[in-house]
């Protein structure tokens, strides 16, 4: 089983993310189960989700305390949550920042991804939502859902221009880091 | 009663689809055709009615959503529909559930299979919007029957079964499907939806022989005086004696429709030949499963009874499935304030007259959200094996955090 824990503020789709997330794993032909850290969601507050991939039916319902994967869709939350506490050491942790990586202040063995999802948003997307851009590094840098499976799981939920729009912004960010 | 299997296995992928569980439970709603529904909203119960009210506008579902001031309006609105004969539902939580309370005593007293889906969350004060189950176990008295399911699938399935054994005319009696609030309510994973033609099948109209009707009119719930009041607790008391088999029945009859089966009234996961038993109810179930494969791989014997009827309480059923055990542990997510917890307090009870003697701990965990882990399960079982040796406390807060009081 993998899990992946994602952190994010109110308002920057971080459920919708790991909904997703599930959704793809599952076109797959895998489990999933994606669940957001239940709180009195505020728009700028940190918020948590999480997300699990297994190749057998998913029971266990805690929380997820050392993720496979983190993924981080606002630098600045790294001045207020221990966002790679519990980070498996072979994990990976991607960031949303255009800062260097060496300039994160982070305490961790795993791999450490960075990727201006902002930037990318903004050219494509014309507004900073980086979650479909962040599951494109995600997609890219894990392999754990099929690029094909996330595009779906875009496409059914996003309609017309803007899942268009959204499927190059998850290209664009996969090509990245791949 | 599964052997040590998962019921989720059995299951064609093919059919499953990743949505989220108020969706699924709202789906399944959709399926057994209510004529009238009411809802106040209330987190975390709040997208199952969104989704029906949704459903009722884009014409998908043929109902009477009624909006109305409060939980309390909400039931209130019910009793008359479902005295019309109109198959009705309804779907709170915590705080909601507790402002129904005057009407629930009515909905039951006048016998009216109303079923809703509690979205289980702690009462205040303090505060607070998580998940645990005071608000349905609180409500153990009132007459509804009480169904705890353990993951959205099941709750899924238990919506249809419910207004089935509500709806037979020997029981008459409404139903609490419990699920886990956030938990269940918010989780995305793959369930398979009901098919609208086999739920049809399953569940016929509603046909009660005794009606609001102004060409035959007779009177509800009106007045019982001291020489009539009793026999109306006591038909009550015997239609729930009579669901204990009804719950079974059901179940049985959905596993030949559907394919699925999550017991009736209680169900096990390697309890056959355990030493150290495990008793709860909910969404802890999965976790519990996960924990249990794990110590059983070290050779610890421990397994779990799960008890998805709670309101009738099966009492046989119970002892026949505990009796080998050395210790039982029960893990529930109430507490009666004052004595212990529900669920292990009714244990105690049904084995007292008993040739059982097994020690039984009890433990209040994931109050107000408090999450439950595998760690917490192996910490419980720790506890239950000291227990076969003497029991030191009968019943603790589990992880009180003692740095804060």
């Amino acid at each position: 089983m993998k899990e992946i824990r994602l952190h994010g503020r109110g308002g920057q789709g971080s459920v919708t993310a790991a909904e997703m997330i599930a959704v793809a794993a599952f076109e797959d032909k895998r489990f999933s189960q994606a669940f957001p850290a239940f709180g009195v969601e505020r728009r700028g507050a940190p918020v948590m989700a999480f997300a699990r991939i297994a190749d057998k039916p998913i029971r266990i319902r805690s929380q997820i305390y050392e993720p496979d994967y983190v993924i981080v869709q606002d630098v600045t939350l790294l001045d207020v949550v221990n966002v790679a506490s519990g980070l498996k050491s072979d994990g990976k942790i991607i960031i949303n920042t255009d800062r260097p990586r060496d300039a994160l202040k982070l305490d961790t063995k795993a791999e450490v991804i960075t990727i201006d999802a902002t930037k990318i948003a903004m050219e494509i997307l014309g507004r900073p939502i980086v979650n479909t851009t962040m599951l494109g590094a995600f997609c890219g840098a894990s392999k754990e859902i099929g690029l094909e499976s996330l595009n779906k799981a875009i496409s059914d939920r996003f309609k017309g221009e803007l899942g268009r729009k959204n499927l190059l912004a998850i290209k664009t960010a996969y090509e990245r880091v791949s | 009663m599964s052997k040590g299997n998962d019921s989720r296995k059995h299951q064609n992928t093919a059919n499953m689809k990743v949505v989220e569980g108020s969706y699924a439970v709202a789906h399944a709603v959709m399926c057994c055709r209510p004529d009238v529904i009411s809802a106040y909203p209330i987190t975390p119960q709040t997208h199952i009615v969104e989704n029906l009210s949704q459903m009722v506008a884009d014409g998908e579902l043929d109902s009477e959503f009624l909006t109305v001031d409060s939980e309390f309006s909400a039931l209130s609105v019910l009793i008359g529909a479902s005295a019309c004969g109109a198959r009705s539902y309804s779907s709170t939580t915590s705080q909601g559930l507790a402002l129904m309370y005057e009407v629930l005593y009515n909905v039951s007293g006048m016998r009216l299979p109303i079923v809703m889906n509690v979205a289980n969350r702690a009462l205040g004060a303090p505060l607070n919007i998580w998940n645990d189950q005071q608000d349905s176990v609180g409500a153990r008295d009132v007459g509804w029957l009480q169904i705890y399911v353990e993951d959205v699938q099941e709750a899924v399935d238990a919506t249809l079964q419910a207004y089935k054994i509500a709806e037979d005319a020997k029981i008459r009696t409404p139903i609490m499907v419990c699920m886990d609030g956030f938990i269940l309510t918010h989780v995305y994973e793959p369930v398979e939806l009901l098919d609208k033609e086999l739920a049809k099948e399953f569940l016929p109209k509603f046909m009660p022989a005794d009606i609001l009707d102004p060409a035959h009119p007779k009177t509800f719930g009106a007045f019982a005086d001291p020489f009539t009041y009793t026999e109306f607790r006591y038909q009550q008391f015997e239609a729930q004696q009579k669901a204990l088999e009804k719950i079974e029945l059901v179940a049985r009859e959905f596993e030949e429709t559907f394919g699925r089966n999550y017991g009736g009234l209680i169900d096990s996961y390697h309890a056959e030949d355990a030493e150290i038993i495990l008793l709860t109810m909910g969404s802890v179930i999965g976790t519990i499963k996960d924990a249990i494969d794990a110590m059983r791989s070290e050779g610890i014997r421990v397994g779990l009874i799960k008890v998805r009827s709670y309101r009738p309480f099966p009492v046989s059923a119970l002892r026949k499935a505990l009796k080998d055990a050395s210790v039982i542990a029960v893990i529930e997510k109430d507490v009666s304030i004052g004595n212990e917890a529900g669920l292990v307090t009714d244990l105690k009870a049904a084995f007292y007259n008993s040739s059982i003697r097994i020690p039984i701990i009890g433990f209040t965990a994931g109050l107000g959200g408090r999450d439950i882990t595998i760690k917490d399960i192996r910490k419980i079982v720790e506890k239950a094996e000291a227990a076969r040796k003497g029991i030191k406390s009968e019943f603790e807060f589990l992880n009180l955090r003692e740095e804060i009081l």
